[in-house]
């Protein structure tokens, strides 16, 4: 046992002191390959991969990338890019702030990923792989000598622990483990950023458009991916070369430059997911896009309960139900038991102020509670509002509600003489039924964006954040506690009421079962929480991205089915495991899970 | 030097005492059959700083938290410029009385500056309304506060980490920003929980100087202290809490000449001894079961049982 452990050290004392890669090929020769490889990679797009066109999206042609293909280049280009970087190739320096080679390293393996994935999926669906053409097997070799070279290349290796000769063998066992772990992890991190410098303003703005309009491409791909092999594959080549601008500290540049005209940036965010209903044909995916808004605006109303004040309110659907039902009761359905009709701006004060009183009613009670209790308790209420709904159909109570079967036939909205329910032509663009509806569900998201950025850079927002802290510090401090938990409520409830109005219209009917604590289909309680826990507690684009995600997914892989269930519970405990502060970190909460990191002393604003 | 500045402290900056700020009477706090605060009466007056001094137990803690409205006394009152101090902890710093926490408690992930601003809470108005159509006046009330809460980071000398956020500051500064946050409330009254536990002699003289430019400024001060040294040096009064009991009230002098604090400090023989007996009894049976396992030792040789031990 002794002689085991002086043998052991002197090899490894030599492995730390020179840099070097996960699998032992010289590091120029590495680097060589993973850039020659996704050279290639990117030119065995242009060739045919299979012969036949019973594949989706028809890989059989010469010179013209088709489907996952076009994926496949994408992510080869910017494995190409990474690579000339890292040889310090000039002009390509602002493209990896934070050093070139993790960024390689990711580029490298989601084209690796992407383009094995394509290859197997054609092998399996058309059963073989005869059925690949050469241009398939070149772009597997291609990117998987491009995966071989990339992890080549050297980093600076951990420190392993040094070992106590009386450990037993499981105890070594779990150390070694951990530092085989710790060595994977660092071959992929990436040193700090620079710091961007200050370009002219408008240099910096044209960035942000850039920017702004490289996500709306990259959405708008995603929400119209026809088949399910194009979603998964358009899924790990975002997430990988999400994660290679990460590693190249783009984000972290492209995050600075935002940050120094918010403003500019916000108003280009609308402007962009404006454009979205343009760049579509048909409104096959503008329902899509409607649906999607309506989920992130009120995970984004939950987003001002729990990102900023920290209350876990689980029963937060029902807000967005009694706004959703308020406006159908008084939107001139047949199946309204009060007959009436009001215009839009009253339907819509209707929905808020009812969802407002509801907030109050179940919040003066509840919000006496902490923590898991409240949790527990608006989970309570949250189902009875639902069951509530269920009983006021005329025979076990009152008929208001309609019961089982809610209220139908909503019409559809008419403002100012535009109407909502017919297509109409805007400068030679086809704007449909859903469409319009998305354009006003935006308006809705625009406004709660507006309460959430200004409520939470201000003296509520402060004593929110500060009651989510410490809530006696809090109170001895002079705060309120209880009125300035009720008004986050209020608030919370208020906005989800205007989503739910508009949700009613859109989706002609409201009925109990759309507003369940957990179900497969997204505005529920569970999945809104999730999706602002995913994206990011505390900030307005980590609920917007999270809610986008948790909808597409489930609704492009219909092959998932029974296990979607299954599958999001799996990706959520990983998500925790793996990064607790959701896809948007709020630097707070960054700084809150992860102790350890060096913490920049400086930080700005309150909540977002 | 440090003398020299508390000499002129106490004796040219000081202005004289005034009115009544605080004044408790025959607060009782009991906990069930516990009575953890016995009738105690403690008044402060305006450009004083009373300290209020106890052994570990002795209630120092609870009568504080009687003060600032965490509990509610079983009996007596307690009144704040003539007025009786409501219930509740965020009424009471609304109505003049601001205090800091034993074991440092900022919103550690907030910066200092926000930790400030939180403080100005009870003394701005903007509420959600105002937050969110952003008219002129709230521009106005967030500048003035920002002003107000920079003046106060200067004062204590954390201006230049207004930024930082505030877990990231060394300890000693984290308690200079607590009382920061506690002075943005404008209260006539400052309680302070420990303000120098855990601190170094240099950072413990820099508090006391701290608190002497807050008297300066006419804010009353209650400090609870373990730090003789520190107490008798910065308090025009001094009351010691014994067993729930004040034990006695007066200067620092008086208070450190008497027999009775030093004895409830250092302790003295009952005077029966009750404790005796028993000592002694407990003493033999020790040592009796000390000599068994010896013995037990030395028969049962085993090897195995050396190590289960």
């Amino acid at each position: 046992m002794t002689t085991d452990t002086t043998a052991t050290t002197p090899v490894a004392a030599p492995t730390a002191s020179a840099p070097t890669g996960l699998i032992g090929i010289p590091a120029h020769l590495g680097r060589a390959l993973a850039t020659g490889g996704s050279v290639l990679a990117v030119v065995s797009t242009f060739l045919a991969w299979t012969w036949t066109d019973e594949f989706p999206g028809d890989l059989t042609f010469y010179g013209y990338p088709g489907g996952l293909q076009v994926l496949v280049l994408v992510g080869g280009l910017l494995a190409t890019l990474f690579g000339l970087a890292s040889y310090g190739v000039k002009g390509l320096g602002w493209l990896t702030p934070a050093g070139a080679d993790a960024a390689l390293k990711y580029a490298v393996l989601g084209t690796f990923a992407t383009a094995w994935y394509t290859v197997l999926a054609i092998s399996f669906q058309l059963g073989g792989l005869v059925n690949l053409e050469p241009g398939g097997y070149l772009v597997a070799a291609a990117t998987l000598i491009a995966l071989l070279g990339a992890l080549a290349l050297p980093f600076d290796r951990p420190e392993p622990d040094p070992i106590d000769p009386d450990e037993t063998g499981w105890e070594r066992f779990k150390h070694e483990a951990g530092h085989g772990w710790a060595t994977f992890r660092a071959a992929f991190a990436s040193g700090s950023p620079r710091p961007v410098r200050t370009l002219p303003s408008y240099v910096e703005i044209l960035i942000i458009v850039g920017i702004l309009a490289l996500g709306l491409i990259v959405f708008t791909y995603g929400i119209g991916t026809e088949y399910d092999e194009l979603f998964v594959g358009f899924l790990i080549t975002a997430g990988f070369g999400f994660s290679a601008l990460n590693r190249a500290g783009l984000i972290a540049h492209a995050s600075q430059i935002s940050a120094r005209h918010t403003n500019i940036t916000v108003c280009g965010a609308f402007i962009a997911a404006a454009c979205f209903p343009f760049t579509q044909t048909d409104d096959q995916y503008a329902t899509l896009g409607v649906y999607i808004l309506i989920f992130a605006t009120v995970a984004l109303g939950l987003n001002i309960v729990v990102g900023l004040a920290g209350l876990l309110d689980l029963g937060y659907v029902a807000f967005l139900g009694v706004g959703a039902y308020a406006a159908a009761l008084v939107s001139g359905s047949p199946s309204s038991p009060f007959g009436v009709h009001f215009p839009f701006w009253a339907a819509v004060l209707v929905g808020a102020v009812a969802s407002l009183i509801f907030g109050v009613l179940i919040g003066a009670p509840t919000l006496r509670l902490r923590g898991d209790y409240l949790a527990i308790v608006t989970l309570g209420f949250g189902e009875i509002f639902r069951i509530a709904v269920n009983n006021t159909d005329g025979t076990s109570g009152p008929d208001i509600t309609n019961g089982s079967n809610g209220i139908a036939s909503i019409p559809d909205l008419n403002i100012f003489g535009f109407d909502f329910g017919i297509q109409h032509d805007i400068a030679g663009f086809t704007i449909g039924r859903f469409a319009n509806y998305f354009f006003l569900m935006l308006l809705i998201t625009a406004v709660v964006v507006l309460v959430f950025r200004r409520s939470g850079d201000s003296r509520i927002g402060r004593a929110w954040v500060a009651i989510r802290e410490d809530e006696t510090a809090a109170l001895a401090m002079g705060i309120n506690g209880f009125r300035v938990k009720l008004i986050a409520f209020a608030v919370g409830a208020t906005l989800a009421g205007l989503a739910g109005t508009v949700q009613a219209h859109v989706t002609y009917t409201v009925t109990p079962e759309q507003y369940l604590f957990a179900g497969t289909t997204p505005p529920n309680s569970a999945f809104l929480l999730a999706a602002v826990v995913l994206g990011g507690m505390g900030t307005i684009a980590g609920p917007l991205i999270g809610a986008a995600l948790l909808f597409l997914i489930p609704n492009k892989l219909q092959f998932l089915g029974d296990f979607q269930l299954l599958a999001f519970g799996l990706a959520l405990v990983l998500l925790m495991r793996f990064r607790p502060e959701g896809l948007i970190p709020n630097r707070r909460r960054q700084l809150e899970f992860h102790e350890e990191a060096d913490a920049p002393t400086v930080l700005s604003k309150t909540g977002a | 030097m440090t003398t020299d500045t508390t000499t002129k402290d106490t004796t040219a900056g000081a202005p004289a005492p005034g009115d009544t700020v605080l004044d408790a009477r025959g607060v009782t706090m009991r906990f069930g059959g516990l009575t953890a605060v016995r009738d105690v009466d403690l008044t402060v007056r305006s450009g004083e700083i009373v300290g209020l001094i106890g052994p570990n137990g002795a209630g120092k803690t609870t009568f504080f938290n009687c003060l600032t409205g965490l509990y509610i006394p079983t009996e007596g009152e307690v009144r704040y410029k003539d007025k009786v101090l409501p219930p509740k902890p965020f009424k009471v710093t609304a109505a003049g009385i601001a205090r800091t926490f034993q074991n440092i408690r900022l919103f550690s992930n907030m910066t200092v500056l926000e930790n400030v601003l939180v403080g100005r809470h009870t003394r701005t108005k903007e509420g959600f309304w105002s937050a969110v159509l952003r008219g002129p006046g709230f521009h106005r009330a967030e500048a003035a506060s920002r002003t107000r809460a920079m003046e106060l980071l200067e004062f204590v000398g954390l201006a230049e980490k207004a930024d930082h956020l505030s877990r990231n500051l060394p300890y000693g500064e984290q308690r200079k920003l607590e009382i920061a946050r506690a002075l943005a409330s404008d209260p006539g009254l400052l309680l302070l929980d420990e303000p120098t536990a855990g601190m170094n002699p240099q950072e413990t003289r820099a508090a006391e100087e701290l608190i002497f430019a807050i008297r300066d400024q006419g804010t009353a001060v209650l400090v609870i202290e373990h730090d003789m040294r520190f107490i008798f040096n910065l308090c025009d009064r001094v009351a010691v809490l014994v067993q729930g009991q004040k034990l006695i009230e007066g200067d620092p002098a008086t208070v450190q000449g008497d027999e009775r604090v030093i004895a409830a400090y250092i302790g003295e023989p009952m005077e029966n001894d009750p404790g005796a007996a028993e000592a002694a009894e407990v003493e033999a049976a020790e040592a009796a079961a000390e000599a068994a396992a010896e013995a037990e030792a030395a028969t049962d040789a085993a090897p195995g049982k050396e190590n289960d031990r």
